[in-house]
Parts: C-alpha cells; structure tokens; sequence
C-alpha cells in the first residue's frame, strides 16, 4: 500500500521527536511522575467517598495508627484500602492485557474485551454461580448456597481464567490461518454473542438469587472484593504481570510482524503462548473477581503510546500498568460519587469515560496507523 | 566459511507439505552455494518459487528434503539465536513498526545478543551506529519511521538486517516500492556492502535492468522448478533467459538484455545512422511494431532467430542525421522521402500509415511539415 510522503512542516516533527527523545532519554524520570500520579489517585480513593475523611489521618491509619474518629480507621481498612487495591491491581492488569493483545494481533481495536476473553470468563463465571444455583435448586440442598468461601473464590477465577484461556487459544488458532484482524474482531464479536445466548439459557434455568448474584457482577465493581479475596487475586495478577514485563523484548520484536521476530531469533510459538497465558490470566483474573470491566484494556495502551510517542514496550510496560492503576481508579471515584451515597456500575462509568477515547481512536485512524502497528 | 562458501544445498526441494495429500513441489533437486562477498540476483517469473526458496533458506519455512548448509553447519541443527547470527532478512511487505526512530528499529537489528530486557551495551549501540553509516543513514536516526520515505525505510530496515551481522543477508525484492533513483542505489549500496563486510547477498527482483548490471552472479528460476546459475552474461548467452521466460508470452532480446512482448507485424526498416540518436530511433521504431536492420545486417542475423519469419525485404529505410538543432529523422519509404524533426512526428506518421493506409497519412502530413 502506497502512502503519500509525510511533508508536514519539518520544524514542528523535529520539536515533537526532540520532545519524545528527551523524555526517552530519561525514561526514569517519566515513570517516576506516572508513580506519583498514581500514589496520589491512591490517596485520593482513600480520602473521597460518601464520607470525606482528611489526609492526616489516612496516613495515620496506614501507619497503623489512630484516626481523629474510630469509624473512620473502619471505613478505610475495611472497605477503602482493598477496593483501592483491588482497582491498581485490575486496572493495570487490563491496561497491560490490552497492550499485549494490540501488539500480538497487530490491531489497535484490539483488547481483551473485544477479542472475547472476557466473554469467555463471563461464561465461565456464569456456569460456575448458575450452574451450582441449578444444582441447589435441584438437590434442594442448603449447604452449597452458603457463602463464598476461598475455595470458592479459588474456583471462581479458575473458571474465568479457564473461559478466557479457552477463547484466546480459540482466537489464536483462527489468526493462524487468516491474519486478518477485521476477521479476529467478528469472531470475538460472535464469540459474545454465543456467550450471552448461553448465559440467557443459564439464567432462564437458573434461581433468582444466582441471576441476582450474577447480573450484579457483569455491572463490574472493585468494592466485592474482601481482603480474603485479595489473597487470591493480587498474586494471581502480580505474578501476570511479572510475566507480562517478562516478554517485553519478544513484544518489542513482533513489532515487525511475526516474520521478522522469527528471522531475529524469536521462538514465535513459544511467545506467543506466553503472551496468550499472561494476558488470559490478567484479564481472567480481573473478570473473575471485579466482573468484565470495558474499556480501560483498549484505551489505556492508546493513551500512553500518544503520551509517551513510542512503541517500545521497555517504557509501555511500565507506563501501562501505572496508568491503568491511575485511570482504575479515577474511574472508581467518580462511580463512587463523592459526597453522595449513591454508587453507579463501575462499566457505567469505564464506559461513559472510555467510549470517547475509543472514537476518537477511530477518528484519528489515518494517524493510528502511523503510530501504531497496523 | 569452510572452502570460501557461507550457503551450500545439496539436491534441496522446497515446496509446501499439505495434510493427508502430497505435497506441492516447486523446485527440486538445486545446488548452489552462496560465498562471501558477492551480490547474487534471484530472477524468475510470478509463482516461480523465488520467495518459496527465500523462505526456506531463512527456515521461515521447512525444505521438502535436501540439505541447507549455513557456515558448514546443517542449517536445521542451529538454534534460533545462532541462525539469527548468522543470516538476516529483510522483507517485501511494508511493516509498521509505530512510533519507532530509526536508530530503535536498527538496534532491534542487535535482539540475537541482548539480554532479556533488549538492553544495548556499548559495543551494541557501537554496531547499530556503524549499521546506519554504512547505509548512509545517520541522518535517520532519530527521525520516526512513520516519517520517512519509501527509499529511507528500505535503508533503515537494511541497516536492522546489517546489525545482526550475519555472513549471509536474504532480500526480498528490496527495490519493489522504491523509484528508480532509489532502486539504482540501493541495489549499489547492496553491492558495496557484499564486498566491504564479505558477506554474502541474495536477493530478489524483477528488475532485469538492475540486476543484469550489478549482480555477481544470477540464478534464474523457471515456472517448472529448474534453477540457472551464472554470471548474468553467461545466463544471456547460453539460452537461459530465453527458457525461463519462454513460456510467459514474452521474447528475451539476447543482444539488448531485455524482453519485448510485442511481434514485429508491421515490416522491416533498414535504419542508417550511428550514435545515441540512431539506438533511441531503434528502439521508437521497435516499440510501434517494426523490424529494424541494421546497413551490415548480416551479422546480425543470427542473433534474431525468433524474428526469423519477419526478415522479408525492406520496406524502406530511416536514416538518421545530426543538426545543430538536434536530429532530422529521414524516412525513405514507397518511392518517398519524408523528414522529421521529431520521433513523436516520425513515429505518429507510420503508425497512422500503417493503420489506415496512405490517405488518411497524407491527411496527417501537416503534422510534420509544419514543425
């Protein structure tokens, strides 16, 4: 494909890439600012909410201290400090997910909600409450209906990471043979739709508290998330993104396209399972505990690329997941309607903030496809 | 480099292995080798099998059977990073790599010796300076890739290809997008780079022109699968170009090194005259459909002998002749002398001639005698 020679005005290309080389050549000082960018969103989930409580003491009762009133040391390490957790944790998860899935299929639409894999962990997840609901209602037994326990929560995101998983191996043997991305999105867009049709057969057998208990996850929230919980999740997705950070020199070198990654010594088939197994666990994980959270995995990665003018995944990595953590979040604050009682579904609100980033994704496709791997 | 050779096959088959049928041959049985230090063209029609047999030397694809050597050492023995070391590759299609400088594209040239991070250590960056010298390229080093032309791409994404320091570098057809200032020095850069690293370059291209005049050595492979090896002359004059290219419409001019698909129907021409001036009004007179003979043809003829059928006599003659102000064209043909003082205006004439006989020529007259 022809395109026509880029003539811009050389001064303003030559301030813009001197601008990125600096920021290059202090890569260290760029994410020190995205780390305090998010420390401060961290502290600022803590301290907003339907009740607003001072900056002293969050750090008061982060150091284990007392704060000025004792309901507000509850409110903190009870429900603030997991939720906060709980969004860096899913919020860099996904962002790095998506990046990993953008640069493995060469596609910027690309994510792990478009390609499905949370589709596969909605399902998953939703054979895992209706079908144990479907079997309570069968046996009429009490016992499986009582609360989630660890072994529970242990299943539950072992059956998301096992949907997700499926799917992406699925997506993945299609992309072997046609290559072209329009086709992979179909199929992830056809994959929702199996999905759903199979959840609607799932619900319609299904006892009202399980359809209650199922719906209620697909809105996506950080705040279910107990400290419990957390036991299970955060190392599932610390060690995801560990191996996440681990491909970034393959990532860097699929940047040609498989042919070339493969002519640089790259094992392709290897790398590619590891991309597949770390980005399923990531968004598998997140799906599972905090429900299939839009968004955040396609436009994340999109927002750093721009910011940051490069495609190195050295400093993407990185950039991703503080970013991911920060927009988690920003997006978790302003669901939680400060100074309210009131809470909106957290996919409201990735979805109200996300969208735009997306179309305007799309608007600039001319030049996406210069910035990005198409 | 064992005996001066880089690549060596032996009695190598490649193709594609189809489940549960046999698999598609494309060529079968080739033997050649590839030493250091020479530009080698790989020429050949559509379907031939020219980026099959690229394929399978890079072991982007497996050989049918056969053996492949790369430094004496059988080539499906090497392991990804010892084969990444030793050969590199640069490719047709254009790739996007996004945001990416020249000099960050070059050094994922250097991913065979890095760390896990990809990090450069000195002596790396040292090489990937080197890499965009030696193709003229330090200019592009901090411009994106995004930014650059066709004929910039191709450089940077020769000097990646250069930073693996293989002995032996595959291209495919590296000068297919690039126009034709940007093809002549590509292909020279390429020339220069064999013989200054004395590595081995093969590469592939429909550009007869191109390759004819720089290339060490030829091979030329045909739609049936069979391979000539050879200098590009020795290619011209043993019959090579005529057999590969036979079957695909078009005829190969031994004496010029080019193909014309166009038969000589119109008649013969006999055209006097030497120089600059009289080649380009042969080949005027040959593109519109006429035969030219030369005033000593004899020796000539045996050169022609797919245009054996055309040699009746003369059907007139052109004679050329140099003016201060430029070249007068003569053209001595059914009792006549008509001159020209342009090849559009000799060449319009005939061809109106020919087509619709000579009213419709004598209508047009005014266009030459006007000028």
């Amino acid at each position: 494909m022809n395109r026509e020679k880029v003539s811009t005005p050389p001064s303003h290309f030559d301030m813009h890439a001197a601008f990125a080389r600096d920021f290059l050549y202090a890569p260290g000082l760029l994410l020190a600012g995205l780390v305090i960018l998010a420390l401060a969103a961290f502290m600022l989930s803590l301290a907003v909410g339907s009740v607003r409580i001072p900056l002293r003491d969050i750090v008061a009762v982060l150091l284990g201290g007392d704060a000025a009133k004792p309901a507000w040391a509850t409110i903190v390490l009870q429900f603030r400090l997991p939720k906060a957790l709980t969004a860096m944790l899913a919020g860099a998860a996904l962002s790095v997910s998506g990046l990993q899935m953008q640069t493995l299929f060469r596609n910027p639409l690309a994510g792990p909600f478009v390609l499905g894999i949370s589709s596969g962990a909605s399902l998953g997840v939703a054979l895992t409450v209706l079908l144990a609901g479907v079997a309570v209602g069968l046996g009429g037994s009490t016992t499986l209906l009582a609360g989630i326990s660890l072994a529970g929560d242990a299943s539950l995101a072992l059956s998301a990471i096992l949907g997700s998983g499926l799917v992406l191996l699925l997506v993945m043997s299609v992309a072997r043979r046609v290559q072209s991305g329009m086709t992979l999105l179909i199929l992830g867009l056809m994959f929702g739709y199996t999905t759903s049709a199979l959840v609607s057969v799932l619900i319609y057998f299904s006892v009202v508290e399980r359809i209650q208990a199922y719906i209620s996850w697909t809105f996506g929230s950080f705040g279910g998330v107990t400290w419990r919980q957390l036991q299970v999740m955060a190392p599932a997705i610390l060690l995801g993104l560990a191996g996440g950070h681990l491909l970034m020199k393959p990532l860097n070198a699929l940047l040609l396209g498989e042919t070339y990654a493969q002519s640089l010594g790259l094992n392709v088939r290897r790398v590619r399972l590891g991309i597949i197994g770390s980005s399923a666990v990531l968004a598998g994980v997140v799906t599972a505990f905090c429900g299939p959270i839009g968004f955040l995995g396609i436009a994340v990665p999109h927002l750093c690329r721009s910011l940051l003018n490069t495609s190195d995944h050295r400093l993407l990595l990185p950039a991703v997941s503080l970013m991911g953590a920060t927009l988690a979040l920003g997006a978790d604050i302003v669901a939680g309607l400060p100074g309210s009682q009131l809470t909106l579904p957290l996919n409201a609100v990735t979805a109200l903030l996300g969208a735009p980033v997306v179309i305007w994704v799309i608007l600039r496709q001319r030049n996406l496809r210069q910035a990005f791997a198409g | 480099m064992t005996n001066g050779t880089v690549l060596k096959t032996s009695a190598l088959s490649i193709g594609y292995r189809r489940p549960r049928k046999p698999p598609v041959v494309i060529a079968k049985d080739l033997n050649f080798s590839l030493h250091p230090g020479e530009l080698v063209c790989l020429l050949g029609p559509n379907g031939a099998g020219k980026s099959t047999l690229m394929r399978t030397l890079a072991r982007l694809q497996p050989s049918l059977s056969g053996q492949i050597w790369l430094d004496g050492r059988p080539l499906a023995d090497l392991r990804p990073g010892q084969l990444a070391r030793r050969l590199s590759i640069v490719l047709t299609e254009r790739v996007d790599v996004g945001a990416m400088t020249g000099y960050g594209l070059v050094s994922l040239g250097r991913h065979p010796y890095t760390g896990w991070t990809g990090s450069l250590n000195e002596q790396d960056q040292r090489i990937v300076q080197w890499a965009l010298r030696a193709v003229s390229a330090q200019d592009l080093a901090n411009r994106l890739t995004v930014e650059m032309s066709d004929g910039e791409r191709q450089k940077v994404f020769i000097a990646r290809a250069l930073a693996q320091q293989p002995s032996v570098m595959l291209l495919d057809e590296p000068t297919a997008f690039l126009d034709l200032p940007r093809r002549v020095e590509v292909m020279e850069l390429l020339r220069q780079l064999a013989i200054e690293n004395n590595q081995a370059i093969l590469l592939s291209t429909h550009d007869l022109d191109l390759a004819l005049r720089n290339a060490d050595r030829l091979w030329l492979i045909s739609s049936d699968g069979e391979l000539f090896d050879g200098a590009p002359e020795d290619l011209i004059l043993n019959g090579a170009f005529e057999r590969v290219f036979s079957a695909e419409g078009v005829s190969f001019d031994r004496a010029r090194g080019s193909f014309h698909t166009r038969q000589d129907n119109c008649g013969r021409l006999l055209l006097h005259g030497d120089g600059v001036a009289a080649f380009w009004t042969r080949r005027a007179l040959e593109r519109i459909g006429y035969a030219v003979g030369n005033d000593d043809e004899n020796g000539h003829a045996s050169f022609y002998p797919a245009r054996a059928a055309s040699r009746a006599s003369a059907l007139g003659s052109v004679t050329v002749k140099l003016r201060e102000n430029g070249a007068i064209y003569i053209l001595d043909m059914a009792g006549r002398k008509d001159s020209f003082s342009s090849l559009n205006a000799l060449t319009t004439y005939l061809r109106r001639a020919g087509a619709g006989g000579n009213a419709d020529a004598k209508a047009d007259q005014n266009l030459h005698t006007r000028r």
